[in-house]
């Protein structure tokens, strides 16, 4: 089948990942040759060039199937894979990424998929936030920049798609891969880290992995992408299109 | 016309230490409970990930419009030259800045990272409609400021309209920021609504002037200074244009939604099944804030009570920060329509309506912007000749027989 | 002598008296600042020579964390995470020092100097994992991506060239 095939840039990165880990223990001691394979070295910012984003066919997704969360929860630190937030109700407590079970009233028809920031090019989030701690980095992933925000919160009220949460605590022992502490907002943000390694999100992985094939990622930009080619072959939708925000994130069957 | 005096309130008498003592308590007690905030988290307070503005909002939002609309009464006495109302201006002008300040002490004060005000203040995204109110808060302080030069200096007399229409301008705008920070957002059903900064003009308008009315009724009578009927009389019938005004607009707001398909549900939700946002809605905004303190303000017999018009008044308040309760939280408890028509379910309270339990701290914070404003008002009055020696009608009106 | 004259010289004997005061007062013991895993060389210490990054260590980090956070760069030259993995080291006891307690390295010296910062609000204040504390040339997990030969001299440009994401 063409889907399958077209897997094959994802697959790359997900390859590179692993031979980058290995690489350092097969030539030390000495020279590491730690990125040698990297698309964007270390001292370049990302580009306005690639637009990252991720497709997901909700047909794939299983309904109480909650892989992507765990993974997310395990590379950021929160939720069942931390003990921080132990003094937050259960609305309080923050959520990167949720499964969100739909069903269609009239028909009854259920559908399951991942929500999560839809790294939008037009962010509410962004136009919202007075000090400009909510951003859109070049290559069209939107983070928040918990140096210089506030806490206002203000982003929480105009995300469309409540991808936002805040800390209500002081947290201890976060993940590198995603400082967080009391007072400030914090949502999915793409797994830059991964992304900027040649990797590719948590979830995508975790989905992958367990054969769910459900989730997409890749440049929005590149045509020959996979995630462009099965966009021009199949569509792709975004949740409240309406909005006009021009999601990153986009949906199959919905 | 006689010219107006003004002087500075004796300000020894215990009844005014009594006063200071009260308020100086609340506000401890509002600093003790932002510290408490601050140093556990946001955890310890009713707000959460879906009702992210609580009541720290409603106070301080309340605070902010009633401060622009506070100097409503010196606007017109010197941008429509209205004669009577001229030995109010610096009082009105002075209540302003006081509200303003305690408002803003509220919502600094709830921030997840209050420490960072600097950053606030110093780094801005022009797009944001917050970072555009806070140079119009700066702004107003300054502004205003001047003006009460303008006003209590008689050499800066010729000063005074130009400096008085200035500021006229800026306390539009102002509102105006104030309102858009929710007609802007496009995500929430009950918001996104460019009436919002009309609305909160008008809502300024009455909150601004029942507390100004309020502040007078009782600085005078402590200072037993006296305040003529016909002057009370034309504030308090202003006072009811006001309230009719807000209640115009709350109208007019209502019936756009209900005529829109798309906004059904979240009209059904603040007019009949909400609970304690429909509660909040029907009998503290319409009835308690609105229709009674009408009646009380306009009965041939009520209305010539000045307890019973300061009860109006007191209602008023009261139905603003409920009409506040109803925007600001209203619209964040009903649920988010990601896929409109369907069934949403999740760990994060998708599709449910949103559950929020204030607790005390909030509260004690929020009355802190209170008596924040209030305690400067007492203080200025006691330092500066911010209160005209007389409100006789008399003395207020020539043309008054 | 004029009662102004007096007074003047009261003034000057008062503000001597409080100038010499701290000299009196008992100087507190200067931080024990717990000594790193490893230095690319005595000289050179680790990433930039020692007395430079006391002075400038803020501004080091302040822009790693703008090109970092904002921008995507990721070079791991001052990177927080690289500095805690080396500088915060175990306590008598095995464990971790926390930033905030005296043997941990930021904190010995910022509680000293009484200067607050916010990193650790956020960031985490010890290394994430056990084997995090590695040689520079460590192979697992490279600081510098650097190789220590007998033969080849480290030069400064080189260490420069290799800690901001170049090649050797």
């Amino acid at each position: 089948m063409k889907k399958n095939e077209s897997y094959t840039d994802q697959a790359r990165r997900q390859f590179i990942s692993k031979v980058v880990a290995g690489a350092g223990l097969a030539v030390a001691p000495g020279v590491v040759l730690h990125q040698v394979a990297q698309a964007k070295p270390a001292d370049q910012p990302a580009s306005n060039k690639v637009r990252w984003g991720i497709l997901i066919n909700t047909n794939k997704c299983a309904t109480g199937c909650t892989d992507c969360v765990s993974a997310c929860q395990e590379e950021h630190a929160w939720g069942a894979a931390s003990e921080n937030e132990a003094h937050s109700s259960k609305l309080q407590k923050a959520q990167w990424i949720r499964k969100v079970k739909v069903t269609d009233k009239q028909t009854g028809y259920v559908m399951s998929l991942p929500m999560m920031c839809q790294h939008c090019k037009n962010p509410p989030c962004v136009d919202v936030c007075p000090t400009g701690a909510s951003m859109k980095r070049a290559d069209g992933i939107v983070l928040v920049d918990r140096h210089i925000c506030i806490g206002c919160r203000y982003c929480m009220l105009a995300c469309p798609y409540k991808a936002r949460s805040f800390i209500h605590e002081e947290l201890h022992d976060q993940s590198v891969n995603a400082p967080r502490g009391m007072g400030t907002v914090e949502a999915c943000n793409m797994c830059v880290k991964r992304v900027d390694n040649d990797g590719i999100p948590a979830c995508v992985e975790a989905c992958n992995q367990a054969e769910h094939n459900a989730m997409l990622f890749g440049d929005l930009k590149d045509p020959n992408s996979d995630i462009s080619i099965e966009l021009k072959q199949h569509g792709g939708e975004q949740i409240r299109e309406d909005l006009g925000l021009d999601t990153g994130v986009r949906y199959q069957g919905i | 016309m006689k010219k107006i005096h003004f002087s500075e309130i004796e300000g020894r008498s215990s009844g005014y230490l009594v006063l200071l003592g009260i308020l100086g308590a609340i506000v401890l007690v509002s600093l003790g409970s932002a510290f408490y905030m601050e140093h556990n988290g946001h955890h310890v307070t009713g707000m959460n990930n879906q009702i992210a503005w609580g009541i720290p909002h409603v106070f301080a939002v309340f605070l902010i419009v009633a401060a622009s609309g506070a100097l409503n009464v010196a606007s017109i006495s010197s941008v429509f030259n209205k004669t009577a109302y001229k030995p109010l201006a610096p009082m009105s002008a002075l209540l302003s800045i006081a509200l303003l300040a305690g408002g803003l002490m509220i919502l600094v004060l709830d921030l997840g990272r209050p420490d960072r005000l600097i950053v606030a203040m110093t780094i801005y995204n022009f797009k944001s409609i917050f970072a555009w109110n806070m140079i119009l808060y700066n702004g107003f302080f300054a502004i205003v400021i001047v003006y009460i030069w303008m006003l209590m200096d008689r050499r800066m007399e010729k000063y005074k309209k130009p400096v008085g229409f200035a500021a006229f301008i800026w306390r539009l705008t102002l509102t105006t920021g104030t309102g858009s920070i929710f007609g802007f957002i496009v995500a929430r059903q009950a918001l996104d609504a460019a009436i919002m900064a009309p609305m909160f003009i008008v809502m300024s308008f009455s909150f601004g002037l029942a507390i100004f009315l309020l502040v007078m009724m009782a600085a005078c009578s402590w200072s037993n200074r006296p305040f003529g009927d016909a002057l009370f009389g034309r504030l308090k019938n202003l006072l009811g244009v006001f309230v009719a005004g807000v209640l115009y607009f709350v109208i007019a707001y209502h019936l756009t939604n209900l005529y829109a398909a798309e906004h059904h549900g979240v009209e059904k939700f603040i007019l009949s099944d909400g609970g304690i946002y429909t509660q909040m809605f029907w009998i503290g905004q319409i009835i308690l804030g609105s229709l009674v303190p009408l009646a009380l303000f306009y009965h041939p017999s009520w209305g010539k009570s000045r307890a019973l018009v300061g009860l109006g008044a007191v209602l008023v308040i009261l139905g603003g920060l409920a009409q506040m309760y109803v925007i600001i939280i209203g619209s964040q408890a009903y649920p988010l329509v990601l896929f409109p028509g369907k069934v949403v379910e999740s760990s994060f309270s998708d599709g449910i309506v949103n559950t929020y339990n204030p607790t005390f701290a909030e509260f004690g914070l929020g009355l802190g912007g209170f008596a924040v404003a209030l305690i400067i008002v007492a203080l200025a009055v006691k330092i500066l000749r911010f209160m005209p020696v007389s409100l006789a009608d008399a003395d207020v009106d020539p043309h008054h027989k | 002598m004029s009662l102004g004259q007096l007074r003047q010289k009261i003034v000057i004997a008062a503000v001597g008296l409080l100038l010499a005061l701290p000299l009196h007062a008992g100087e507190p013991a200067s931080p024990v600042v717990p000594k790193a895993k490893a230095k690319a060389t005595e000289k050179y210490g680790c990433v930039e020579p020692v007395s430079k990054m006391r002075k400038n260590h803020m501004e080091f980090l302040l822009h790693q964390r703008d090109d970092t956070m904002r921008r995507g760069i990721r070079t791991k030259k001052f990177s927080l995470v690289e500095c805690v993995n080396c500088h915060v080291t175990p306590k008598k006891d095995g464990s971790y020092a926390r930033f905030g307690e005296s043997e941990h390295f930021c904190s010995s010296c910022h509680n000293y100097a009484a200067v607050k910062i916010d990193c650790f609000d956020c960031h985490r204040d010890t290394p994430e994992n056990s084997n995090a504390r590695h040689t520079l040339n460590d192979e697992t997990s490279p600081h510098h991506t650097i190789a220590f030969k007998e033969n080849d001299p480290l030069t400064t440009k080189k260490l420069d060239n290799v800690t901001s994401g170049g090649t050797e």
